[in-house]
């Protein structure tokens, strides 16, 4: 079985794991993300944040975007197309990756599998496949969608390991972050990638959407065993947050979204000056980025910490209390394992540094009743939740 | 020379221009031609050992007085031919001689008589108002300098203060337009309009009602401001120019094909030439389609995905085919003195006949009534041919470079078709040709290494004009990569034995600061 290509004539698409993750809702509280129907919660948000960080959440990948790039040129094409240094990726690897155009802009960042010599997958947040065939002019490589072909699922948290042993799929003891295994789950090819969007321990795994309901069954069946929970939109957004990922087009203006001049950004601007290497040779957008390495930063995508525990939502940044107004929270959450706001915010640089004192003001409600608070943000250079279990290999069992 | 400060890629006209002025302001340079002699596609073409025909270009204006001067190109034996005029064939003989200032008067109405002088007036005063667009770099619109900004200030004046206001509407008004319009609201006759529209499309994949036309006309028209057509036969010019820029020192190596360009840190640093020798130098400059200079000698991974796209956007392919015929004698027209024959010959009856040898290139086939354009240098140089015997230069559109089923088996054909239509004008024609050479779009792609045969090095249209010749990011000579230059006819102002490419080209490199 394969997602039918006449998805199109239906608004919103059902994946392969629709049916089983419809039995669980109980909100009936649905998103749609790439023209799929996906759960915002499917039980109780705190349970399903909890369950990330205590215990098992399983998410449908599905809708994500998914690029097959095959061809003897596969390797170069790459190269040319991300800003990273990808020397390094071999068979069986996952890297992430940023892409920027001529301007040297961000247009979306994603994940890359080595799954063979001259095979890769590229998964990316939006629709990429214009930008992908477009630079593919003068290379051998073919490109492919893969979206609807390949059924994905994420299981992250701490027990996701002993989860999916007991659920059957062995091999997984000494896969490291960011390594792909093939192995078999019931007799079924499936695809485990030590990868995540939750900062925590976690796998990715895929397969064919006609194994999607045995995979499924196959985690869900020892959920006596363990505190597995499927988890919507809206605990990923928290988990997210903390780990400090970043969701092109929602915290920055993705460079062939963008109409204005200026709103658009650049790795450096949005924390991923790490992902570009301007020594690596030529790739697309490196001139530009080079010279703006050799200017003062202008602006930071900030992690901040906001003192308090009052609801920051929608906010301006300002340098010292009442002070001048120098940038705007993005995206912001109460973590509660950190017990703390957490926000990323777009921020002017002054003298090509983030201000030292930075407030912010926002609007809240008590009891119907809206007022306006200030409060001091720390901006943090390290992710806000990295937990060492998050690494360990072999991952502790439980 | 051990080791260059500049390689140029390819000895035609406006490599060796751009070679000259480099030379004279002190650089070591080195051209690197693939073919056997210098002056690309306006280098002679010798058929059977002794028939010296003019290689692409037969007709020429004179190169401007500022390059001729600058490269001190008289002194080394350049003199633009006599002028001559244009004889418009008709099959009923009704031929229509058209010169600069004036049209014979062959059953032409009074009033087509009198319009033609102050039309072409008009229309030179467009050109000019043109030139500091020409004679410069084109100005770049974002982070202008302050010579763009006088570039601009030069135009502006010119347009406003130069044409005066009624003109100037004038001006503006039909700049962008078709000259089909233009010819149709001014003439009425057929013929005439005819041989008029054919300089504004030949060259061109364009027919005379295409948008742009008048443009294209102009930019001719142009070249007319430094005097009038003549024939023009390759070697002079080419060797003028040649020696010229020996004479200031560049070296020139013919049979010496570049096969790649080499980039390191987005600079480029030398060139890489087809037995692997590796030649390296300071700067780059390619006189080569800017199209084969990206996609071929620079390559995709070197070039960002947005200009890589644009470069491999560039509409040009070529629609001009050429036929060569060595005739044993001097042909005769039906009609025509032949004295007369020292002049250029067109059949191209009306712009509707125009429009219809251009539709079918459009769908990839061949015009039944192809557009021609005739020459007979031998008639200016006797030394050309064995004794008694002739040249005819013939200017063939429009030939699809796509065409259906491909050339090889239609060539012949097609040739065989023009020399019967040229029999409609000289009866026995056929009967003279000794020999013959027909080059197609094709052909001259693979000849002269221009990306889908074209003269131009890309279309001369609207979109491929100044500030986007040959595209945004290359427009004014300098590329994307560091130290490697554009100077051929795919940049700004265009095709055309002009050499303005090349001038403008060198005085970018020296004002970037050369070498250094």
């Amino acid at each position: 079985m394969t997602i039918s290509h006449e998805h199109f004539r239906q608004a919103i698409g059902r994946t392969p794991f629709h049916d089983r993750m419809a039995a669980l809702s109980k909100t009936e509280n649905w998103a749609t993300w790439n023209c799929y129907k996906v759960p915002r919660i499917v039980d109780k948000l705190s349970t399903e944040y909890f369950a990330v960080r205590s215990g098992c959440a399983v998410m449908d990948l599905t809708p994500m975007e998914k690029y097959r790039i095959l061809g003897q040129d596969a390797r170069p094409y790459l190269d040319r197309l991300v800003t990273r240094d990808i020397s390094n990726l071999l068979p069986g690897r996952v890297t992430y990756v940023v892409w920027c155009n001529d301007d040297g802009k961000v247009i979306d960042d994603g994940t890359l599998f080595q799954l063979n010599e001259n095979a890769y997958r590229l998964c990316s947040q939006h629709h990429q496949l214009d930008w992908l065939l477009m630079s593919a002019a003068g290379f051998d490589v073919q490109i492919e969608v893969e979206t609807h072909d390949v059924a994905a699922l994420a299981v992250q948290g701490p027990t996701s390991y002993s989860v999916l042993t007991a659920a059957g799929i062995d091999g997984l003891g000494d896969l490291k972050p960011f390594g792909i295994r093939n192995v078999e789950c019931r007799g079924k090819p499936v695809t485990v990638s030590r990868t995540g969007y939750t900062g925590d321990l976690g796998y990715e795994l895929w397969t064919e959407p006609g194994n999607a309901e045995t995979l499924w069954d196959a985690i869900f069946d020892v959920q006596g065993q363990y505190d597995i929970h499927a988890m919507g939109l809206d605990a990923l957004e928290m988990v997210r947050i903390e780990a400090g990922f970043i969701m092109p087009g929602f915290d920055f203006n993705t460079a062939n979204s963008t109409i204005r001049a200026g709103y658009d950004r650049s790795p450096y601007e949005v924390g991923l000056g790490w992902v570009v290497n301007l020594e690596k040779g030529h790739f697309c957008g490196r001139k530009a980025l080079k010279a703006e390495n050799e200017r003062p930063a202008r602006r930071r995508l900030a992690k901040l910490t906001i003192e308090g525990n009052k609801p920051v939502g929608e906010a301006f940044v300002y340098a010292g209390k009442n002070g001048r107004q120098v940038g705007e929270i993005k995206c912001t959450t109460w973590s509660p394992i950190l017990k703390a706001n957490l926000a990323l915010a777009d921020i002017d640089c002054i003298n090509g540094r983030l201000p030292d004192r930075l407030w912010a003001r926002f609007d809240y409600q008590r009891e119907l009743k809206w007022r306006t608070a200030w409060a001091r943000c720390h901006a943090q250079t390290k992710p806000f939740y990295s937990p060492d279990h998050k690494s360990a290999t072999p991952p502790a069992r439980f | 020379m051990i080791r260059p400060d500049v390689i140029i890629i390819g000895a035609g006209h406006n490599g060796l221009v751009c070679a000259g002025y480099l030379a004279r302001a002190g650089m070591g340079v080195l051209v690197l031609e693939s073919g056997a002699s210098t002056g690309g596609m306006a280098a002679p073409r010798v058929l059977n050992d002794d028939y010296h025909f003019p290689g692409l270009a037969h007709i020429s204006y004179p190169i401007s007085s500022a390059i001729r001067k600058d490269l001190r190109l008289d002194q080394f034996g350049y003199e633009p031919g006599k002028a001559i005029d244009t004889i418009a064939l008709d099959t009923n003989n009704e031929h229509l001689t058209i010169s600069a200032h004036a049209i014979s008067a062959n059953r032409l109405r009074k009033t087509d008589i009198e319009t033609y002088p102050g039309f072409r007036k008009q229309y030179l005063a467009f050109a000019k108002s043109l030139s500091p667009l020409f004679d410069n770099k084109p100005p770049r619109l974002k982070n202008m300098g302050l010579r763009d900004t006088a570039t601009l200030a030069r135009l502006g004046w010119n347009i406003r203060m130069g044409l005066g206001r009624e003109t100037m509407y004038e001006f503006m008004r039909v700049a962008a337009i078709n000259i089909y319009d233009v010819l149709n609201e001014t003439f009425d006759d057929k013929r005439l309009q005819g041989a008029l529209a054919l300089d504004a499309v030949m060259g061109s994949a364009m027919g005379p009602r295409t948008p742009g036309t008048v443009l294209t006309w102009l930019q001719r028209m142009f070249g007319e401001l430094n005097g009038a057509a003549y024939v023009h036969s390759g070697e002079q010019l080419v060797n003028a120019l040649t020696q010229s820029a020996e004479n200031a020192g560049a070296v020139i190596r013919c049979d010496t094909r570049v096969s790649k360009i080499l980039i390191e840190d987005s600079k480029a640093f030398g060139v890489e030439l087809d037995n692997g020798e590796l030649v390296k130098a300071k700067l780059v400059v390619s006189n080569a389609d800017p199209r084969a200079t990206f996609s071929s000698l620079v390559g995709a991974p070197q070039l960002d995905s947005m200009f890589a796209t644009r470069v491999a956007q560039i509409r040009g392919s070529g629609v001009v085919g050429k036929l060569h015929l060595a005739l044993s004698a001097l042909p005769e027209f039906t009609g025509i003195d032949p004295s007369e024959l020292t002049n250029r010959l067109v059949v191209a009856p009306s712009m509707r006949y125009i429009e219809h040898a251009f539709n079918p290139s459009k769908y990839g086939e061949c015009p039944d009534d192809p557009i021609l354009e005739i020459t007979l240098p031998s008639t200016h140089n006797n030394a050309l041919a064995p004794e008694g015997h002739h040249l005819m230069s013939v200017n063939v559109a429009f030939l699809p470079y796509d065409l259906n089923g491909g050339w090889d088996d239609q060539k012949t054909t097609m040739a065989y078709k023009v020399i019967s239509q040229l029999e409609q004008y000289s009866p026995g024609l056929k009967s003279l040709v000794v020999d013959h050479e027909f080059l197609t779009p094709r052909d001259l792609e693979r000849e002269y290494h221009a990306v889908g045969g074209h003269w131009h090095h890309g279309e001369l249209s609207m979109h491929q004009s100044f500030m986007m010749r040959p595209t945004y990011g290359a427009a004014q000579y300098d590329t994307p990569i560091d130290r490697l230059f554009l100077c051929g006819a795919g940049c700004h102002p265009g095709g055309g034995l002009t050499g303005l490419p090349g001038r403008n080209a060198a005085k970018r490199i020296l004002e970037l600061g050369g070498t250094k």
